[in-house]
């Protein structure tokens, strides 16, 4: 199953698919159809595993299996889920109330996972929601929504009002004591606004600057009370993880980073699309049976794997396993997921000038080298694109690849920004000496 | 201390601050923008990068900023890093990407936190090639100049405006390399505190506009320390003065005074020295009605002579904003029991009274700095942002603390971690109760607000000191619900650790005083324990109440009586303190009118010579702040010709009476000691400061810096020969460059500058810490420390608050612009003082309009204000005039609607020009035209 690349098209790619139940998350999407609605979702089983929470597991117990299950974070930085919630302060003591939120802010470019599961099933996401929210035993749970996902944000609403119809939601949920209270809240429209800090800012109506870490939001977040910040896909897992367990979970992974992963790919492919797949599946099998390979007459040349801030991987990567380990030991970083090839009639330059531009526009101004260095890095790029580029502009980009790295920043926008430059600068440097010797785009 | 070693040296540094504080206050040099001693640490500049290593094997490290980074022991760093020093001068590569190259045009040139820090980094070649980014720039008010074009976005000015001080009409707006820093349109800045943005502007953005109108460099500047005159507080200040016109004014760092703030009013109220209507020459008016001529100083002297014969004639009227020194000699001449305080008759009582509150209490007379750190605080009366400003943005800070302590505690946090703070204690503040007749801006600040008649205010504090020790006396009849909240209020304040209680003068009401010592003795466990802050209005009118003297009733009564018939004004304007009319007669009836003063006044007006004093510009002197803290402030600038300090004119009298043995000074200290014989309690008057004979290494202290430029060529027009440098007989400070260049002790800092330091920022260098006290100690000596606790209450109780039938009780409202007068002679802060008005409540203002001359039914208990976010500002409803009668006065006067005067209650502006100048509060009648 895929949701297509181009405009609305929807393509229901299930053939050759694995077998349904090993696609927990998306098994009951169908693309371009109406979202599941809540008997459907219940006929699946759904608010099973809600419902098991509340009744049969204390909140520890909970945590404790997704910290068993070995689920990481799905939003790019695959930090371990129930590590994170492990650090919210429990019992009589914490501060109340507690907030939990999904961070539906999917913005980076490339990546267009969360949307198909927004869309696609809502009453999963709540539902997982609800039992992490039990697990660190918030009150109140906010969906942050990106701004232009606004057939997302409308399919939300509609399934919270019917969850607390329901029952799932509200007071008292499912006679178990516990209460939730969840709201939408979609956001202004800013990249920075999916990064963790600068979503409980942009929540509260201040700029969405990311905020100082420590603290961190476990222990001072949302209104400076206990918060728990998760993306949508990592949440779509739990009510999974609790119906059938940890060891279920681990073994619908090839790896050792545990169960499936929606990878998406774009670019020059046959068949762009988004897919279900074990985690640490091979790039090559995404990019050549799932995505039918390259279009016809096209080369790959290049390919980020996880969304716009990853490093780039080259066709003798095609074999490395998209997990958290297995990218990072190439080179790169699985980060959402999502791959975006670059093909042999495109200009790499191009390409990072168009994502550098993205960047240091939805830089938010707080810290001096992004706020400056990326402007100065997307100039530099675009001059190289007119035709304008000087000798230096290489050493130039290669100084700010390095310069806007991690430590030297407020917040990761930066050096996940420079990822694919550096790499690009490492992988395609001839193309870009030969914009500035040529004084002109080759491609153009 | 932990040791942590900075290159592979080691050094002892105190654990838990940050690694930028130890390492500056080690005296290493890192540069840095968005960090502020006084604001912490933010972590937006990225420009005090430092390398950090694991352990003594790790050779490769990795970058942190250092204002980011705790001290602990062992901690391993590196600042000549290659690496590292690469970053940081790439940071200032990136701020100078849209900073332009206007520095030979920029107001901040010479004294440019940002040029310093580009040469420290060592970035002089720019590579940026495209073109930059500009802003439209925005009219800011009469003080700011903006010019954003010259921003590098360190996030200070919003920092300070917004959440330090308070501010709302100010922010950042927009985003990535686009953001701006201004108000959301153009208009005046609403914050008392916005000078304060020309000093943290790391760069030109934001500039003294007042400067701007006579601009000078800083290293042009003559300077020389002072202290404020426009206030009770004694903020400490650094004049610059060039061609003979003061220039600007300055923060001087003291740590537990003003620490790195002024006021609107101290930094911009300085133009009444240059102004139009200074006295430069001794006047002399033959008749009432003719205007008073020009005579010489011998002439002058030789014709008042003859008027001090018979001493036992001649009274003396003082001035609270006179130094010590000028006091003292004044009664010197007169004699004891013929000196005046010359202050209103409010005062007279509230001065002394609060005086020996403080002589005999147990609380502690708290610092700005000390008030700052208060953890539970009430203020009684005082709408402190208009009559001490700075006291208003150290409460400020006090709402912070408990939170602070908190995070500390429950998250580890470091006060120092501004951003992390801010995170932590998002919906927590206080305690801070604000109880006030008419309102205050500091409402908004406030946990909770009370607004009421000066004795219902003083009733809940009567009710809130028997709550925390029955020994102070209870108050009968006392509305429940006023208990209720009094229980409360109560509660807050005991749970300090550092409790704070603020009064003043500024309601004329005795009972507020009392009330608000009854809660801090109250408060005192030990003695100490628990802080008194009584504000007074003017720069030395403590000092003033150390010196015995008469009321100015009694000084219309002596000659009223024939006792006296010669006067001598001291720097007071006496219509500024009572109702004209008997101005008027005291003037008239006495035969001679001497005024010593600077600029000219009614009462100059009524003079029949007139002796052109100094101003604190160009004398040295003493003054004693409201925590009865002696300070002294030096000259700045020569006087013109005869202008000379107010002492200097009445040792002169002294002489020509004939007197000579009395008055044996030739400098400044000679007086200083006589006033440490007469008034012992002040004798430390001596040990405040070096004497005039102080030298270093041989040498005096340079007034002007040893970049002074133009030396040759100022009187070049006159003579071309250098003309011999003016002498400071009184100071261990020269006019000129030439005298010790290095640290002078902190008495005599005439400016703060450092080799690779030429902006404030030098200041860092000057401290013994970061933040902490000045290298020897900070200047000044408190004189009242507390003594034994629990001795006594006091026990008039005022009745309670009764609206009257046809009547009002007008209570004093005081605005920081306009209601001073010396400020007032600025023209920026003219422009912002209100024109005189009454302020009514909503109520009473709709019942007078419908031409009812009395109030609607109301009880007088303070009210709790449930929504003291809400704008307090007055606001200017429909036109309504009406006549005020109030003390034999009758005014005509516009009526201002502010929802927070109670009803039953008006306010009436004092201080302000043109408008009424009666004691008050006292009961009068308002009724429409």
């Amino acid at each position: 199953m895929a949701l297509g690349g181009g405009g609305d098209r929807l393509v229901n790619a299930n053939a050759g698919s694995p077998d349904p139940g090993l696609r927990p998350l998306t098994q009951h999407i169908e693309p371009g159809k109406a979202p599941l609605e809540l008997q459907a979702y219940e006929r699946t089983g759904g608010y099973a595993g809600l419902r098991r929470a509340l009744r049969e597991m204390t909140p520890e117990e909970v945590t404790q299996l997704v910290k068993d299950s070995g689920l990481r974070g799905r939003g790019g930085a695959g930090f371990p889920t129930g590590l994170k919630w492990s650090f919210v302060p429990m019992g009589e003591e914490a501060q109340r109330p507690k907030y939990l939120i999904a961070n539906a802010d999917e913005m980076e470019p490339g990546t267009f996972k969360d949307r198909l599961l927004l869309e696609g099933n809502p009453h999963q996401l709540i539902e997982g929601m609800a039992i992490s929210a039990y697990a660190i035993q918030a009150e109140v749970a906010y969906v942050f929504v990106r701004w232009a996902y606004k057939r997302a944000a409308h399919v939300l609403r509609e399934a919270i009002a019917t969850a607390y119809r329901a029952g799932y939601l509200g007071e008292d949920i499912l006679g178990s004591g516990y209460n939730l209270e969840m709201d939408l809240h979609v956001s202004a429209g800013r990249y920075i606004c999916g990064e963790e800090t600068g979503l409980l800012n942009a929540l509260e109506g201040e700029r969405p600057v990311p905020r100082s870490k420590p603290p961190y939001p476990q222990i001072s977040g949302l209104w400076s009370r206990d918060t728990i910040v998760n993306n949508v896909e990592t949440l779509c897992n739990v009510p999974h993880i609790v119906r059938h367990g940890a060891a279920w979970f681990g073994s619908l992974s090839h790896t050792s980073d545990t169960g499936t992963k929606l990878y998406g790919i774009s670019g020059r492919v046959k068949r762009p699309g988004l897919w279900e797949l074990p985690m640490g599946t091979t790039i090559r099998e995404i990019l050549e049976e799932r995505a039918g390979g390259m279009e016809e007459g096209r080369t790959l040349r290049g390919l980020l794997p996880g969304g716009a801030s990853t490093d780039f991987m080259l066709p003798n990567h095609l074999d490395v396993k998209m997990d958290y380990h297995s990218l990072n030991t190439a080179g790169s970083r699985l980060g959402t997921g999502a791959i975006i090839v670059l093909d042999d009639q495109t200009c790499p330059v191009g390409m990072v000038h168009n994502l550098e531009r993205f960047f240091a526009r939805e830089s938010c101004g707080w810290c001096t080298p992004c706020r400056e260095g990326l402007s100065w890095t997307a100039r530099i790029l675009q001059a190289l694109e007119e035709g304008e580029g000087q000798p230096g502009d290489v050493e130039r980009l290669e100084r700010h690849a390095r310069l806007l790295g991690p430590g030297r920043t407020f917040c990761a926008l930066a050096p996940g920004a420079v990822e694919p430059l550096q790499s690009a600068l490492k992988y395609f440097r001839t193309d870009f000496e030969q914009h500035i010797h040529d004084k002109r785009c080759p491609w153009r | 201390m932990a040791t942590i070693y900075i290159d592979g040296q080691p050094y002892e540094a105190k654990e838990g601050n940050n690694l930028l504080h130890a390492c500056l206050s080690l005296g290493f040099n890192i540069p840095y923008f968005c960090w502020h001693p006084a604001m912490g640490s933010v972590g937006a500049c990225r420009q005090c990068a430092v390398k950090q290593f694991s352990d003594e094997n790790d050779k490769v490290g990795r970058i942190v900023m250092s204002c980011l980074t705790p001290v602990e022991d062992g901690l391993r760093i590196s600042i000549d890093d290659p690496e590292v020093r690469e970053f940081r001068a790439s940071v200032i590569e990136w701020m100078m990407v849209n900073h332009p190259h206007d520095c030979p045009v920029c107001d901040e040139g010479g004294e440019c936190h940002l040029q310093d820090m580009t040469v420290m980094t060592g970035h002089n070649h720019r590579e940026f090639r495209f073109d930059k980014r500009t802003h439209r720039n925005q009219y800011l008010g009469p003080f700011i100049n903006h010019e954003m074009n010259r921003c590098i976005a360190c996030y200070r000015c919003v920092r300070f405006y917004r959440e330090y001080s308070w501010g709302r009409d100010f922010d950042v707006f927009g985003s990535h390399d686009n953001v701006y820093f201004g108000r959301y349109e153009d208009g005046v800045l609403d914050s008392e505190f916005s000078g304060n943005l020309v000093e943290i502007c790391p760069t030109g953005v934001f500039t003294d506009r007042t400067l701007k109108e006579h601009y000078t460099r800083k290293w042009d500047l003559r300077t020389a320390p002072s202290v404020c005159v426009h206030c009770g507080l004694g903020c400490n200040t650094i004049p610059g003065e060039r061609y003979g016109e003061l220039r600007r004014i300055r923060n001087r760092y003291h740590e537990e005074v003003n620490r790195y703030w002024l006021c609107d009013r101290g930094r911009y109220g300085y133009e009444f020295v240059n102004s139009e209507r200074r006295v430069r020459r001794p006047m002399l008016r033959r008749a009432v009605d003719e205007a008073a001529e020009p005579l010489s100083k011998q002439d002058a002297l030789a014709y008042i002579e003859p008027l001090l014969r018979d001493r036992k004639r001649v009274i003396g009227i003082g001035s609270p904003r006179a130094s010590l020194e000028a006091n003292l000699a004044l009664r010197t001449l007169v004699g004891r029991e013929r000196f005046y305080w010359g202050l209103s008759e409010n005062e007279s009582r509230l001065i002394p009274l609060s005086l020996a509150i403080m002589r005999t209490g147990s609380a502690r007379l708290p610092s700005l700095h000390d008030v700052e750190l208060s953890d539970a605080v009430l203020v009684l009366g005082e709408d402190l942002n208009n009559t001490a400003p700075l006291l208003a943005l150290g409460l400020r800070q006090s709402v912070r603390q408990i939170p602070i302590q908190k995070a500390e505690e429950l998250l580890h946090i470091y006060g120092w971690q501004d951003a992390a703070v801010q995170e932590a204690i998002a919906l927590e503040e206080g305690p801070l109760i604000v109880a006030t007749p008419t309102g205050s801006k500091l409402d908004a600040v406030a946990t909770s607000v009370f607004h009421g008649a000066p004795d219902d205010l003083a009733r809940l504090g009567f009710a809130i000191a028997h709550i925390l020790r029955p020994q102070s006396p209870d108050v009968e009849d006392l509305d429940e619900e006023v208990r209720a909240q009094a229980q409360e209020i109560a509660e807050l304040l005991e749970r300090g650790h550092r409790p704070l209680v603020v009064t003043g003068t500024s309601c004329g009401s005795e009972a507020l005083i009392k009330a608000a010592t009854n809660i801090a003795w109250a408060l005192c466990r030990e003695e100490g324990t628990a802080e008194l802050c009584i504000t007074v209005p003017e720069c030395n009118s403590l000092g003033l109440a150390f010196i015995e003297g008469g009321t100015l009733a009694e000084a219309f009564q002596a000659v009223e009586e024939g006792e006296a018939d010669t006067v001598i004004v001291l720097e007071n304007d006496l219509y500024r303190r009572t109702a004209p009319t008997a101005v008027d007669a005291f003037l008239e009836g006495a035969r001679h009118v001497i005024a010593i003063e600077h600029v000219a006044s009614a009462t100059t007006a009524k003079a029949e010579v007139i002796l052109p004093a100094a101003t604190f510009a160009e004398s040295t002197g003493t003054l004693v702040n409201n925590e009865a803290r002696v300070q002294r402030f030096y000259q700045v600038m020569t006087a013109e010709g005869d202008v000379q300090a107010s002492w200097r004119w009445l040792r002169d009298l002294i002489v020509a009476a004939g007197r000579d043995e009395e008055a044996p000074w030739q400098i400044v200290d000679d007086v200083a000691q006589a006033v440490a014989e007469e008034i012992p309690e002040l004798k430390s008057i001596l040990d405040i400061a070096p004497p005039a004979s102080f030298r270093m290494a041989g040498q005096k202290i340079p007034r002007e810096s040893h970049r002074a430029t133009g030396r040759t060529a100022i009187h070049a027009n006159v003579d071309v020969q250098e003309p011999k440098p003016p002498d400071d007989p009184d100071s261990p400070l020269s006019f000129t460059m030439e005298g010790y260049g290095e640290q002078p002790p902190a008495p005599l800092i005439p400016r703060y500058w450092s080799p690779g330091w030429n902006s404030v920022q030098a200041l860092n260098k000057f401290q013994s810490e970061v933040g902490g006290p000045l290298r020897g100690g900070d200047p000044g000596h408190r004189l009242i420390e507390p003594i034994a606790c629990g001795l006594w209450y006091w026990t008039e109780i005022p009745p309670a608050f009764h609206v009257r039938e046809g009547e009002w009780l007008v209570v004093p409202i005081h605005h920081i612009f306009g209601s001073e007068e010396l400020s007032y002679l600025t023209p920026g802060i003219a422009q912002l003082s209100p024109d005189p008005y009454v302020a009514l409540s909503p109520a009473d203002a709709e019942a007078v309009r419908d031409g009812a001359d009395k109030n609607p039914k109301a009880d007088g208990n303070p009210k709790a204000d449930k929504n003291p976010k809400a704008d307090q500002h007055p606001e200017a409803g429909e036109e309504l005039d009406v006549i005020v009668d109030v003390d034999g006065e009758s005014f005509r006067l516009p009526v201002r609607v502010v929802p927070a005067v109670p009803q039953g209650v008006a306010g009436l502006p004092l201080g302000l020009p043109h408008g009424p100048e009666v004691d008050l509060p006292a009961w009068g009648k308002i009724r429409r035209i």
